[in-house]
């Protein structure tokens, strides 16, 4: 019965936020947009506006990405290295 | 991915493995300019040194390379993303900070608009793609390595 309820309440939670959105692509503050069109060329001196998003506006972001795929590698040789 | 395959499959292999390998370091260095980067370019070497497993078998590419030195590798590009990093933090302002534009080294600064193809630009932009680039080549290629050896192993 508890989940019952908990369950409605997420789905009406849910449906309520789908009829919430707004329609897709229609975007409500483009500020950061026009800031990162404009000026990343001069800032970050590359033509390839999202290589400087990814490795420079967001360097923790790619920092973060590398470090994942070190410990998933790191765990997949510790588990399957086998030395005689 | 037991034993060799056949010399057909194993000279076109070996034919076509620099020129993936180049393709690979293309897209890495043109991270900056071209869509791709580190880690696509990354995958695409590593694809290579898959396909070379795949043709000549584990054992001897084990004999061969030995995922201790792909290791290394990869842990060499980390360390080199992280220093970039702390460089950035003590010669200017905060940790990832692009303190080479302007500089002689990857300094120039693109004109707006398309793309004229000049390679010395982007700041720490392109060592950090060659960074992450030694990083998805050598962790993907060892996990692979070892993966299929691990399975060949178990098979006995």
């Amino acid at each position: 019965m508890k989940k019952a309820i908990v369950f409605i309440i997420f789905a009406i939670f849910l449906l309520y936020t789908a009829y919430e959105l707004r329609p897709f692509g229609e975007i409500k503050e483009s500020k950061m947009d026009d800031y990162i069109i404009e000026n990343a060329q001069n800032e970050t001196g590359a033509n390839n506006v999202v290589t400087s998003v990814v490795f420079d506006y967001r360097g923790y972001d790619t920092l973060g990405e590398a470090t994942v795929l070190f410990t998933a590698i790191a765990g997949a040789l510790v588990v399957l290295r086998w030395r005689k | 991915m037991n034993g060799r395959m056949t010399p057909i499959v194993t000279t076109i292999a070996a034919l076509l493995f620099p020129f993936v390998i180049v393709f690979s370091f293309y897209v890495i260095m043109h991270g900056h300019l071209t869509p791709g980067g580190g880690f696509q370019g990354g995958a695409i070497g590593a694809s290579a040194i898959v396909m070379l497993i795949v043709a000549y078998g584990v054992k001897e590419i084990y004999k061969k390379t030995g995922d201790e030195t792909l290791s290394i590798f990869e842990s060499i590009g980390g360390l080199i993303f992280v220093l970039v990093g702390i460089i950035g933090f003590i010669m200017a302002s905060s940790f990832l900070y692009n303190f080479l534009v302007g500089k002689p080294l990857f300094g120039d600064i693109p004109p707006f608009g398309s793309n004229p193809g000049e390679l010395n630009t982007g700041g720490i932009l392109p060592i950090l793609n060659i960074a992450v680039g030694m990083k998805v080549i050598g962790g993907l290629a060892s996990v692979i390595l070892i993966m299929a050896l691990a399975t060949e192993g178990g098979k006995k």
